[in-house]
């Protein structure tokens, strides 16, 4: 269960950042993204999945989340 | 090398390889690369931040290296105390050209070597007495010192000293700041990890220190130079074109840097980020708890200098973008005479790089500005973030290696044979003694600064110095000659 920081890059994208692992990846897929709520599974430009369970209201970024690895 | 292709690279490199046990080349494949533009992540292509294997030689340092050398050690107005036996500190002292203002052992500290020298004794029964007695010490010795930093060595952590309370403690009976720093050295692969727990105990015990208070009048045009170690006088050549294009520089990182600059520096609108290796996390910590974004800059040659110029004006009003305008122009007519007096000398030229941090990608415009060529680089304790900003800046089919060993980096400049290697001082005999011109770029060979457009004329006439010296076709190696040249040299001693 990683912390991961979520930052928005300049162009609008957004960065998943586990600092534990230096990773540092765009997130290409966000399960729910809309007004009342963010999250669900969150895929990465590499391929890789983590889960959230959907955040209420949406998190303001930069901001760090708990993710579970998906399976 | 221009012509040299992917295939002929990738050849080179299973060569070099070629005489390494099984296990051990299958490892050091994955750290060898060759630049492809095509690749966006690096990681599909290099591996990077792993345990060096046992046998090979390593250029790497230590958790502690990486918190006292680099991190902490340059904030001038504070005492690093080098807990543990005295080798560490004494060893490592001043030897980074971290140039400041002041006065050494009144009122700053950065040269002085301060150890707990810890003797058998307090292994055994434990050393939180006699570092209690230490910061006491150094509070009447040194009044003017604003705080102390405790950087462990390895036994601390090996006999579970508790640093922590000490520190507290002592924090609250002088009314300074105390930081216990958890660097031991065998945590992590490198120092990489040193610059972690440092950045981390700047934001544990160090930077919060002034929120709340609002006593700071603080401008639209602030900000910070982070991870600029002041080599030489780096931060200093690039403050004054940051001011110069209109913004003010409220503290600096932590070259020249002081204890009340890290307190302030939440309170700056936008942090600049030199060496993005070492200092990214506290950046990414004020970006979240403080709303400061940060960004990369690079202030090697004047290519780059500008573009970082600009840059960083995008973040602000017309008046700074004006600024900064106004700025390159300024010194055009200089730089141009540089590049005019140097280029024609130092015209296709080969470079090959091996340093840590930021360098193997951000000298790289330097060189190019002065028609030079880099044709290989690589990181001592790079992560991946770091290779996939430095794919885009090499050129295509060129070498990149992580964490390159002895035999490896010398083999590859016997096959590469470029005009020129820049890397450290482990490094440099070794090269200067085969006839490569070398030059020591961890600092500067005792040189600087290279960073603005003043460094970057020092850059220019230093490369220039070192390449188109005479001496190194009369060079022979020792390991070269005969044994009657040796006995011939070794009688006319």
């Amino acid at each position: 269960m990683p912390n991961v920081m979520i930052r928005r890059k300049p162009d609008g994208g957004l960065l998943f950042y586990i600092a534990k692992k230096d990773q540092e990846d765009v997130i290409s897929k966000v399960e729910v993204d809309n007004e009342e709520q963010w999250g669900g599974e969150v895929e990465l430009t590499d391929g890789s999945r983590y889960y959230i369970d959907p955040v209420s209201p949406p998190p303001r970024f930069p901001t760090t989340l708990r993710f579970k690895r998906a399976v | 090398m221009a012509a040299i292709s992917k295939e002929e690279t990738e050849a080179l490199i299973q060569e070099v390889l070629e005489v390494y046990p099984e296990k051990l080349k299958k490892d050091r494949t994955k750290h060898l690369t060759v630049n492809d533009h095509e690749v966006e992540q690096s990681k599909k292509c290099i591996t990077s931040n792993r345990k060096s294997q046992p046998g090979v030689m390593t250029v790497r340092g230590c958790a502690y290296a990486g918190s006292k050398g680099v991190v902490w050690g340059p904030i001038k107005d504070m005492v690093h105390v080098s807990h543990g036996p005295v080798g560490c500190g004494q060893y490592s002292r001043a030897g980074r050209r971290n140039y400041y203002i002041g006065t050494t052992g009144v009122n700053t500290f950065v040269t002085m070597n301060f150890t707990s020298d810890f003797q058998e004794k307090d292994i055994v029964f434990g050393g939180d007495k006699k570092l209690d007695k230490i910061i006491t010490e150094i509070d009447q010795l040194f009044p003017l010192s604003k705080g102390v930093t405790i950087q462990s060595e390895c036994p601390i952590g090996l006999i579970g000293d508790d640093i922590e309370a000490v520190a507290k403690k002592k924090s609250k009976e002088l009314d300074k700041t105390v930081v216990p720093v958890r660097c031991e050295g065998f945590r992590g692969v490198s120092q990489s990890l040193g610059h972690h727990i440092a950045n981390d105990s700047i934001r544990d015990w160090a930077l919060g220190a002034r929120d709340g208070d609002d006593s700071f009048e603080s401008t639209p045009y602030d900000v910070s130079i982070i991870g600029d170690y002041n080599i030489g006088g780096d931060a200093w050549s690039s403050r004054t074109l940051l001011e110069e294009m209109g913004l003010r520089v409220v503290s600096q990182w932590s070259g020249d840097g002081s204890l009340a600059e890290i307190e302030l520096t939440p309170k700056v609108k936008l942090n600049l980020l030199h060496c993005y290796r070492s200092m990214n996390y506290i950046s990414r910590h004020m970006e979240e708890k403080y709303g400061v974004p940060w960004l990369e800059y690079n202030f090697f040659g004047p290519t780059k200098i500008a573009e970082s110029l600009r840059k960083i004006a995008s973040h602000f009003d017309d008046k700074i973008k004006e600024g900064a305008e106004r700025v390159i122009e300024r010194y055009k007519g200089e730089y141009e005479a540089v590049i005019e007096k140097y280029r024609p000398r130092l015209e296709g030229k080969k470079v090959m790089l091996y340093v840590g941090g930021l360098r193997p990608r951000h000298i790289i415009g330097a060189y190019e500005d002065l028609g030079m060529e880099v044709v290989g680089t690589g990181y001592e304790f790079a992560h991946n973030d770091d290779y996939d900003r430095t794919i885009k800046e090499m050129g295509n089919a060129t070498l990149i290696y992580d964490d390159v060993t002895g035999f490896e980096f010398e083999e590859f400049a016997k096959k590469v044979k470029p005009d020129l290697i820049g890397s450290g001082i482990k490094e440099k005999y070794i090269f200067q003694k085969m006839g490569i011109p070398f030059r020591q770029m961890h600092s500067w060979d005792y040189s600087g600064p290279y960073h603005g457009y003043d460094g970057f004329a020092i850059f220019a006439r230093d490369m220039d110095m070192t390449l188109n010296n005479p001496c190194w076709n009369m060079l022979k190696a020792p390991w070269s000659q005969s044994s009657e040249e040796a006995d011939a040299v070794a009688a006319s001693a």
